[in-house]
């Protein structure tokens, strides 16, 4: 029974981490920026859940209103921050650098207001289910009816981005634009938008695992939470796992990542909550350097 | 629709790769541009397509100046450019470059009926048509990077050196298509060629930079009979 409630909390725990690898991946190729802020983003996007969940009494109104709100956050960050910065910084190690600087600054602004906002004290999202695990045979599992909602809605979300992304022209615009940008311009796309856009899908993205994060957690959300702050870990760690560059690749990274984690825990140590994660990436990162999907593959998904 | 460019100076820094040229190409012709390493011809196509902005002098396309449009918006106005070396994009299918060339029209039954199109023209591209196109062989690539520019239905082409790295056949081939498709689509085309007597066959008009300058221009044949374009270009 251990092992099995092990697996399903690991699989649970690393959908989320692959939700916030790939917006952290669409970010990547969308404009080559690591964005550190995406955990902040998705903090402030679970707030705006948070305000819809009070006022609205529905999880499931709550969730595209973080995302939609995520989303316009993700585009006007791009629009007057990121556009700005690649267009003034274009050579030198400077050019490596600004965007990682205003990022991080980015992160530290936006927890700054939404603490001004909303104060430094805990705030409670209630989940649409229970989180009370299921019994089987007179066992009580970890596993509950909200983390298979959560996983079930993660799926569904990952299908239907591989649908846009593989089936349609804006999907079609979105890869193209990624892999060979003057290409795109020459057919006629207009690629700063389409950088706008692979931004605003990964702020709604990034929404979405903020507003499971919360639930998944204890219900409580606040500027400076640890699980956002394990959100901003996994998520980059996940991400590079897959290379960095690949959609599946992110995906394969957030389970790999919870699993290993969940098992680390249950196994060995659960002192090693915040240590595990930064071993797992060493390991990888020695093994493979350019991530389980990197190099040729990683452009696939 | 005839091309007009106007004393059109182009810098990359503080290099001058093209110095104050003036060209014209009439509708419907075939102008081969040849020239050594460093001309500036690929910088004159990459200006004309919108990639780089001109320091000076004008570009007169359709009687409209388009100095300063956007390569995104030219393609909107008929002109296609196909960059040096195999412009396609090897991530994508085969199917998937040639959707891109139309996709700025937002018209799928369009867009199916140009990819028909072109694979009567490269029956090589229907046989290979899910493949990812970094599978193709060089010839197979230049054939789909010109597939792509004919799937946006474009009144001028651009063409940087179609030739490079091909074998003599398959070079004959290309430039053949070349010829068809200006005549069958009554397209303005302009051939940026390292192989120059290839070039010259094919073309209406042969126009040498050097050193970023028009150094001769004229019709291809009488090019083709200079005496100093023969010894300096064409090797005999
Ligand atoms: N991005 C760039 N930055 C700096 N200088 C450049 C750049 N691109 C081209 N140049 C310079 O501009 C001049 C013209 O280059 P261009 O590529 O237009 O020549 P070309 O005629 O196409 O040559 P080739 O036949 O080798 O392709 C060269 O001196 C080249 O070094
Ligand atoms: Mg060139």
């Amino acid at each position: 029974m251990d092992f099995l409630n092990t697996l399903l909390i690991g699989i649970t725990a690393g959908s989320i981490y692959s939700l916030m690898a790939i917006s952290m991946v669409l970010v990547w190729r969308s404009t080559r920026v690591v964005n550190f802020a995406q955990a902040g983003m998705a903090l402030l996007s679970t707030y705006f859940g948070f305000e819809a969940v009070t006022r609205l009494g529905s999880f499931w109104i709550a969730l595209p209103v973080a995302m939609v709100g995520g989303a316009l956050v993700a585009a006007l960050v791009e629009m007057i921050l990121i556009r700005l910065l690649v267009k003034h910084s274009s050579s030198g190690p400077i050019a490596g650098v600004a965007p990682i600087i205003a990022t991080l600054g980015l992160l530290g602004v936006i927890r700054a207001s939404t603490s001004m906002i909303w104060g430094g004290q805990d705030v409670r999202i209630v989940g649409p289910v229970s989180n009370d695990g299921y019994t089987i045979n007179g066992t009580t599992l970890v596993f509950s009816p909200l983390k298979l909602l959560i996983l079930l809605t993660v799926l569904v979300l990952m299908l239907i981005l591989s649908l846009v992304f593989q089936k349609t022209n804006i999907g079609l615009a979105l890869r193209a634009s990624a892999y060979s940008p003057e290409i795109a311009r020459l057919s006629g796309i207009k690629v700063d938008w389409v950088r706008t856009l692979g931004w605003a899908l990964a702020g709604a993205a990034g929404a979405v695992a903020g507003m499971f994060q919360t639930v998944n957690g204890n219900g409580t959300l606040s500027p400076d939470s640890i699980e956002f702050s394990l959100l901003l870990v996994s998520g980059f760690i996940a991400a590079v796992i897959g290379g960095l560059d690949s959609l599946i690749g992110a995906v394969i990274g957030g389970l790999v990542l919870g699993l290993m984690i969940s098992f680390v825990l249950m196994y060995i140590s659960s002192g090693l909550f915040f240590i595990a994660p930064f071993v797992i990436l060493l390991l990888v990162l020695f093994i493979r350097p350019q991530g389980i999907f990197g190099a040729k593959a990683a452009r696939r998904a | 629709m005839t091309l007009t460019v106007s004393n059109l100076t182009v810098h990359h820094g503080a290099i001058c790769a093209v110095n104050q040229v003036s060209l014209t190409v009439p509708a419907g012709k075939l102008a081969a541009i040849i020239g050594s390493n460093g001309a500036g011809k690929t910088t004159l196509l990459r200006t004309l397509s919108g990639l780089k902005h001109p320091t000076q002098g004008e570009i007169s396309w359709n009687g409209e100046n388009i100095v300063g449009t956007k390569p995104e918006m030219l393609v909107r106005r008929g002109i296609s450019h196909v960059g040096e070396g195999k412009s396609v994009v090897p991530e994508l299918t085969v199917k998937e470059n040639l959707e891109l060339g139309a996709i700025w029209r937002r018209n799928n039954q369009e867009s199916k009926e140009s990819i028909e199109n072109v694979v009567s023209i490269f029956p090589r591209l229907g046989e290979r048509i899910n493949q990812r196109s970094d599978t193709l062989s060089g010839g197979e690539r230049q054939m789909l990077a010109i597939g792509r520019a004919i799937m946006s239905k474009p009144q001028l082409l651009l063409l940087d050196e179609p030739s490079l790295g091909l074998a003599p056949l398959v070079v004959e081939q290309i430039f053949q298509t070349i010829r068809d498709l200006t005549n069958s689509m009554n397209l303005t085309v302009l051939l940026v060629e390292q192989n120059a007597m290839g070039a010259l066959k094919i073309a209406d008009l042969g126009i040498v930079l050097n050193l970023g300058s028009v150094a001769v221009a004229g019709s291809a044949s009488a090019l083709i009979d200079d005496p100093a374009v023969r010894s300096a270009y064409l090797g005999y």
